[in-house]
């Protein structure tokens, strides 16, 4: 075996990719070798590091240092500065703001990593990097110390919720699963990952994917089963081919396959690929997915514990609540009950994105408030304007106003407060966005991917859909607002599984906390934050304008008009509002009324 | 021997001998795993590109499972494809303000550079055009969204630049 000095993790997810990080990757290598330290330095792949806006982006070991922001043409100062004169090339320094602590010695840390804990610092294809940091530890000792029913024990002991969304105790879900009669059990990994602007379980599977197998492999002894399923979407390549290659690499060890570890247990796991359907996310329709058929939901009961894949008793947990159970066997169910609130232990991971100063993916306790999130750990809202919601729960969630900052982050909590915890999306909105089309979007979304099978769902969002599309486009009648609620419930209520009850929640919730915005569009024919473009006219204010004409040389429809040196007027009819002669405007002359 | 109900059309990939033994190696390999149509079909759509009527149906044949069962999951998801789409996209906006903005001028050019036509594939399968919704950069029309990555302001004579950058992407 190679012994390196140092190593270079190069992220080369598709944001950074796109930014150029195989240039980058290239350029390094070449300037590596032109210094003669390729024998010393050796450049791993991996997926996401941190910054995530902030691409291309390399960390470097042992010392940890991460540098951003980087091109091609940086390599050449890196590798001399931190390689050849070991100094830490400051410029590209990325100021490290979140707190690693793993111990939580340190007081109220606003982030704690454990699902993380290795991502960005290992080598996800090399199972060595993860046995390195203890990996698989937990599971040897399970097999030779623990009993399945003592594995369990720990676990609900832990306090361990699913973090794929609706939060069902984990080891509960995995006694009933040991319960069922029948055999053969399977064991399935949700890894669907379907919700816009979420991306938690990704930085998982592709950046530290053993700790995801370990975890099936730990949950497959508790429950008594031999063949486990990763379900990944398909828009994930790297995620599949990194964890083909984990499994591979794993059996090749003797940690999955026959007789792991010489025990007599005896696990295998198998990836299969989503094909581009959200709602295959939802367990039994995930299930029916795997069995190569539709993906469409059914009713529960029979719940997935006593009829699951092929009718055989089933466990289907959330890529995040695997990756937390070698951490539990190891350092104890106290440990992990010792982070978080009564009812929801441990931390969660959050894909923050909006409009926050730091988007990213973080790690926190349970129990942290919205604003320590958006505020600390986001660095609060950008370009110094006002904070006006955030929305977690994804797009069966809701949105939050400002009253609800300082509330706890569990999942009671949040369903309380009408949103919900979901898997992990979090988007927090300036006071320039618009709530009602907030609530478009995501309708628009859920519309899309409803599956069709039953009515209220199919035909309710789309009735929806309408009616905010009317509302938007200045056309809300008297009595829009209360069919709203009435389809609203209805959707809630009759409809066969999470998607369609859950698709109403961002209108519920938008009525109830911005419900005057609903009316300003109605009634006054007003979008109050100006993003409603039939309800919004652009304007040149006359004392500001200097007639330099660029406003009008830039209207992509000809809507301006005016002599050089006098003042110009936009023709309402005419403009489009594309918003293009306010951007150009040198005097701020162009205002949005 | 695999039954044919519909006529095969000159251009399907199972009138090209290769194809047909690419397609058998994909089924041979998973023939026996359980819920084998979602992992074929996969297999199928990542190695050919598309999986037309005639392949569904051959596929079904193999597996001994109902023509109807491997269309109905074809038609669910939509990462399956019964035309062939190229290994790139190229989107062009036709929200309005990118209507307006010069995206049928733009398609144009992207007619004459590629050959082909919005909703087609270019010979060689590299790249598919196609046009989308707003994708909310109206003040950067007109837009073109190639793979992921939104260009603004592409006005006809930068379009063969746009494309450089995906024939460099697909050198590395
Ligand atoms: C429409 C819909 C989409 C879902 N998408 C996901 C998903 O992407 N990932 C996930 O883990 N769970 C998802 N779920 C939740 C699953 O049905 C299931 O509750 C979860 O995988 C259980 O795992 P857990 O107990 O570890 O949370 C979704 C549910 C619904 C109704
Ligand atoms: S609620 Fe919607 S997505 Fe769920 S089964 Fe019914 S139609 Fe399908
Ligand atoms: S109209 Fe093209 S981005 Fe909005």
């Amino acid at each position: 075996m190679k012994f390196y000095r140092s190593h270079v993790l190069v992220c080369i997810d598709p944001e950074c990719r796109s930014k150029g990080a195989y240039e980058v990757l290239d350029a390094l290598q070449d300037e590596l070798v032109a210094n003669g330290l390729i024998d010393e330095v050796q450049v791993l792949e991996t997926s996401r590091i941190g910054g995530c806006d902030q691409g291309p982006e390399i960390m470097v070991y042992p010392e940890g240092v991460h540098y951003a922001n980087l091109t091609p043409d940086d390599m050449a100062f890196i590798v001399e500065e931190h390689f050849l004169k070991g100094r830490i090339a400051k410029k590209f320094l990325l100021p490290i703001t979140s707190v690693v602590d793993e111990e939580l010695s340190a007081p109220t840390p606003k982030e704690i990593r454990i699902v993380l804990r290795n991502c960005g610092k290992i080598d996800p294809q090399n199972i060595e990097d993860y046995i390195a940091e203890d990996g698989y530890m937990a599971l040897a000792k399970v097999l030779t110390e623990m009993t399945p029913e003592d594995v369990i024990d720990e676990v609900m002991k832990s306090g361990l919720r699913g973090r794929g969304g609706a939060g069902f105790p984990t080891a509960k879900k995995w006694s009933f699963a040991r319960a069922s009669a029948g055999t053969p059990k399977y064991l399935i990994c949700n890894a669907d990952e379907g919700d816009p602007g979420a991306f938690m379980n990704r930085r998982v599977l592709e950046g530290d994917p053993h700790a995801v197998i370990e975890g099936m492999a730990i949950a497959a002894y508790a429950i008594g089963c031999s063949q486990g399923y990763i379900y990944c979407r398909a828009e994930y390549p790297i995620a599949v081919s990194t964890l083909r290659l984990g499994i591979q690499q794993a059996r090749e060890m003797g940690l999955l396959g026959q007789n792991i570890l010489g025990t007599d247990f005896s696990f295998d796991l198998e990836v299969r690929m989503g094909a581009g359907a959200f709602v295959c996310g939802e367990e039994t329709a995930l299930m029916a997915s795997i069995e190569g058929k539709r993906g469409e939901p059914r009713p529960r009961p029979p719940f997935p514990a006593v009829s699951g894949l092929w009718g055989k008793p089933t466990n289907i947990n959330n890529v995040e609540t695997y990756a937390n159970v070698p951490q539990i066997i190891l350092k104890g169910a106290d440990w992990y009950a010792s982070m978080g609130t009564e009812k929801s232990k441990g931390t969660k991971t959050f894909a923050l994105a909006g409009d926050v100063k730091h988007t990213g993916l973080i790690e926190v306790p349970l129990g942290i408030t919205l604003r320590e999130i958006i505020f600390d750990v986001g660095g609060g809202i950008k370009d110094n304007k006002g904070f006006k919601a955030v929305q977690t729960g994804g797009p069966m969630g809701g949105c939050l106003p400002s009253e609800y900052l300082d509330l706890s982050v569990d999942y009671e909590a949040l369903t309380a407060a009408g949103s919900m915890m979901g898997s992990g999306g979090m988007v927090v909105m300036d006071d320039e966005t618009c709530m009602v089309d907030i609530a478009r979007f995501f309708m628009e979304f859920t519309q899309d991917e409803s599956c069709g099978k039953c009515t209220p769902c199919r035909v309710g969002t789309r009735r929806i859909l309408d009616i905010l599309d009317r509302i938007c486009a200045g056309k809300g009648e008297d009595g829009d607002i209360e069919l709203l609620e009435q389809l609203s419930q209805e959707i809630r209520t009759n409809s066969l599984c999470g998607l369609g009850q859950g698709a109403p929640n961002p209108v519920i919730s938008t009525l109830k906390h911005f419900r005057h915005e609903y009316e300003a569009h109605i009634y006054e024919k007003k979008c109050p934050a100006k993003v409603c473009k039939a309800l919004i006219r652009y304007e040149i204010l006359p004392e500001a304008c200097t007639g330099c004409t660029v406003c009008a040389r830039n209207c992509p429809v000809g809507a301006i008009t005016g002599e050089r040196r006098g003042v110009h007027v936009i023709d309402s009819d005419i403009c489009v509002r594309c918003g293009i002669c306010q951007q150009v405007c040198n005097f701020n002359a162009v205002v949005v009324r | 021997m695999v039954k044919n109900t519909t006529k095969i059309p000159e251009n399907d990939p199972l009138n090209n001998p290769e194809i047909v033994a690419d397609i058998d190696t994909i089924i041979n390999a998973n023939r026996y795993l359980p819920g084998a149509t979602m992992v074929v079909l996969n297999e199928l759509q990542n190695k050919i590109g598309y999986i037309t009527e005639p392949m569904q149906q051959y596929v079904a044949n193999k597996l001994h499972v109902p023509v109807s069962q491997v269309h109905g999951v074809v038609s669910f998801y939509s990462f399956f494809t019964t035309k062939p789409r190229g290994k790139h996209t190229i989107k062009f906006c036709m929200g309005t303000a990118c209507y307006v903005g010069g995206t049928p001028q733009l398609i144009e050019k992207a007619k004459q550079v590629l050959g082909v036509d919005v909703g087609e594939t270019t010979p060689d399968g590299e790249i598919t055009l196609e046009v989308c919704r707003c994708v909310g950069a109206c003040s950067q029309a007109p837009v073109v969204v190639v793979d992921d990555s939104v260009h603004g302001r592409v006005r006809p004579n930068k379009f063969p630049q746009v494309i450089r950058s995906i024939q460099t992407k697909q050198n590395q």
